[in-house]
């Protein structure tokens, strides 16, 4: 009989070794989004449409402005782990490589340029 | 190893031959719906990081987000974000050993489209 819990038994199973740890941060992010995505959804949704100033006024506020950074960061985590699946499962070889490479520095590159725009306009 | 022909060989599942089932279809359009936000998210970027720049800047991404090309593509990143969060619900209650059976997971198929279709109408009248 053994404490361990299912996800545990599974961790370091397979051929790479990290498939558990990434199916779970999946896990986490998707949960994540769920909460945040539709409060950002219907607060960029609103503000869509409105001119400059009413723009950076709604973005100024701590709460959009948090939820807005919050979502584009763990939006991005989560498309990482997605789009690295989708490479896997349909590109071979070096262009696999490459193109995992590509999407991991742009999925982190946007996030970082979207984080430090809602710094710059709520600050 | 008798098998000579080894990484030359046509990989399951042959979709070409596969008939299409709504598990299948709905399992395949939370891969496509994922993946093509990558669009969406890097215009709301574009977005934000004119908004930091300034009024120039500002004016060209939020023309380009509100022409009627910009309409096309949040009317389908809308549908397209509801669908693939409905997907990812019914991973989560799949992982959670819940309704694996063949039937319980082609009504929650039902469900994420239509779910999808009514909260993409909801969320344009809405915003």
């Amino acid at each position: 009989m053994t404490f361990k819990t299912d996800r545990k038994r599974a961790q370091g199973a397979g051929s790479a070794r990290s498939g558990t740890m990434h199916h779970w941060h999946m896990m986490v992010s998707s949960v994540a989004l769920v909460v945040l995505l539709p409060v950002f959804i219907f607060q960029f949704g609103a503000t869509l449409g409105g001119t400059y100033l009413e723009v950076i006024a709604y973005y100024s506020r701590p709460v959009p402005a948090t939820i807005a950074a919050l979502t584009i960061l763990v939006t991005f985590y989560h498309f990482r782990g997605g789009v690295q699946t989708l490479i896997e499962d349909y590109v071979h070889g070096f262009a696999r490589k490459a193109s995992i490479i590509v999407m991991i520095c742009l999925s982190y590159g946007a996030a970082a340029f979207g984080v430090f725009a809602l710094l710059r306009i709520a600050l | 190893m008798a098998d000579v022909n080894r990484g030359n060989r046509p990989l399951s599942p042959h979709l070409t031959i596969y008939r299409p089932q709504l598990t299948s279809i709905t399992s395949i359009f939370v891969r496509i719906t994922g993946n093509a936000l990558l669009i969406t998210a890097l215009l709301i970027v574009w977005w934000f990081v004119a908004a930091a720049a300034g009024p120039d800047a500002f004016a060209t991404a939020d023309g380009f987000l509100r022409s009627w090309f910009g309409d096309i593509i949040l009317f389908f990143s809308t549908w397209g974000v509801w669908y693939h969060m409905f997907g990812g619900i019914r991973h989560l209650i799949w992982d959670s050993g819940r309704m694996l059976d063949v039937d319980k997971s082609e009504t929650a198929g039902i469900v994420m489209i239509i779910a999808s279709v009514l909260m993409t109408i909801f969320t344009i009248v809405v915003t």
